[in-house]
């Protein structure tokens, strides 16, 4: 990351470092909610406004943020953009509010957003941090709208509550349970990295 | 939010290690998992570091909802609050344990500050809240979830030690191999499920 171009950051954020396969970052909050894709969809916008904003805040104040306590104030500058976030969801989306339960809450200590205001934020220029934070978060999403898009039509052969799947079709109980989340996202990692390495390798040789 | 039937401390506690565990059915605290299950003794220390955080978390937390924030009316802070709370505690325990024993500091001291980001420990923080858990069963909870997310990093640290001699194909290597067998692990969990019904 010498030059901060906004197509580098862009391509970088979200294909070579993309922060779920290539750092597995981040997951915590996010495979809970990934069996229903509208929840996946206002879960990772929020995530990804939340990181833009935080970096963007992080950056502005740089300056004025003593070194040891800056991982507390960036905490706490995550937590004050995820409590706006939490409110708007549960004024205008109650249910989907209701749905999303803790995992709303939990988006501060997505180790992506923390990750991106210390890597990036903090030694660079506003826009580009935030345009930085907004494209980790679509990488992140890119990848979780797959897995979620795989658990539901799977799982309940719907797609956003819309029935896909013929009505012969058997839901995939497994695909509604934790582990189908575990071995999805291990293939996509699979695939992603299988890409990368291939792409490497066509590049040295 | 409605008020859940009251359920015996015991059966939590036992729900949260096997039925419910925080890591493999709510997917909370994988960042440090996958980071730090490279080896047994990192494994074993992070675990014990996060349950005794978790215990002491749950039960701070709670008596500040109950006692300070609903008197107050001041729920939507909560967020702020509960972190803050949690990055005291952890902040707190450091301090004490490089106090009373430097070979507990060296074993768990040094895992302390990668706790304040754990989702696992905010994430029980939220579980209880939303819940409405009485003090007891918010320890038997905290205690519960600590000790599961203990004994799943110790499987993982175990299995990826054979893992690590295996021939594992070359994009699956490393993330990828572990996700599956935290997915395995997650299926075998289930197995579980028919001993305690919670929730």
């Amino acid at each position: 990351m010498s030059d901060h171009k906004p197509a580098t950051v862009l391509r970088e954020n979200v294909w070579t470092s993309n922060p779920i396969f290539m750092q597995v970052l981040g997951i915590c909050s996010a495979l809970a909610v990934t069996n229903l894709l509208i929840n996946t969809v206002i879960m990772t916008v929020g995530v990804t406004l939340v990181t833009g904003f935080s970096s963007l805040t992080v950056s502005l104040i740089k300056k004025w943020i003593p070194r040891k306590v800056r991982m507390i104030i960036q905490t706490l500058i995550i937590a004050f953009y995820v409590i706006i976030v939490d409110l708007v969801l549960r004024a205008y989306m109650p249910d989907v509010s209701k749905n999303l339960g803790p995992y709303v809450g939990l988006i501060i200590t997505n180790c992506i957003i923390m990750g991106r205001a210390e890597a990036f934020a903090q030694s660079n220029a506003p826009i580009i941090s935030f345009w930085d934070g907004i494209t980790s978060g679509l990488g992140y999403m890119g990848v979780l709208l797959v897995v979620a898009v795989i658990r539901e039509l799977l799982g309940f052969g719907t797609l956003l509550g819309y029935q896909i799947m013929p009505a012969s079709f058997l839901p995939w109980t497994i695909m509604v349970m934790a582990p189908s989340a575990f071995f999805i996202l291990a293939f996509i990692i699979w695939i992603g990295k299988t890409i990368q390495f291939r792409q490497t390798k066509g590049a040295t040789a | 939010m409605n008020s859940a039937p009251i359920i015996a401390p015991l059966t939590l506690l036992f729900a949260s290690i096997f039925t419910s565990n925080i890591l493999l059915a709510n997917f909370l605290g994988m960042c440090s998992f996958i980071a730090i299950s490279k080896d047994m003794d990192s494994a074993n220390g992070l675990g014990m570091a996060v349950t005794v955080v978790l215990v002491l978390t749950a039960a701070i937390n709670w008596v500040v909802l109950h006692f300070i924030l609903v008197p107050l009316g001041l729920e939507f802070l909560q967020y702020i609050v509960f972190i803050m709370v949690i990055a005291a505690v952890v902040q707190i325990l450091e301090m004490v344990i490089d106090r009373v024993s430097q070979s507990l500091y060296m074993a768990l001291g040094i895992f302390l500050p990668l706790i304040t980001v754990n989702c696992a420990v905010l994430g029980v923080v939220l579980f209880m809240q939303i819940r409405n858990y009485a003090f007891v069963q918010a320890l038997a909870f905290g205690l519960g979830s600590g000790l599961g997310w203990w004994l799943a990093i110790m499987l993982l640290a175990a299995m990826r030690r054979k893992i690590d001699k295996a021939p594992v194909p070359a994009g699956l290597q490393g993330p990828g191999i572990t996700m599956i067998t935290i997915g395995m692990m997650a299926m075998a969990f289930i197995g579980f499920s028919g001993m305690l019904k919670v929730q």
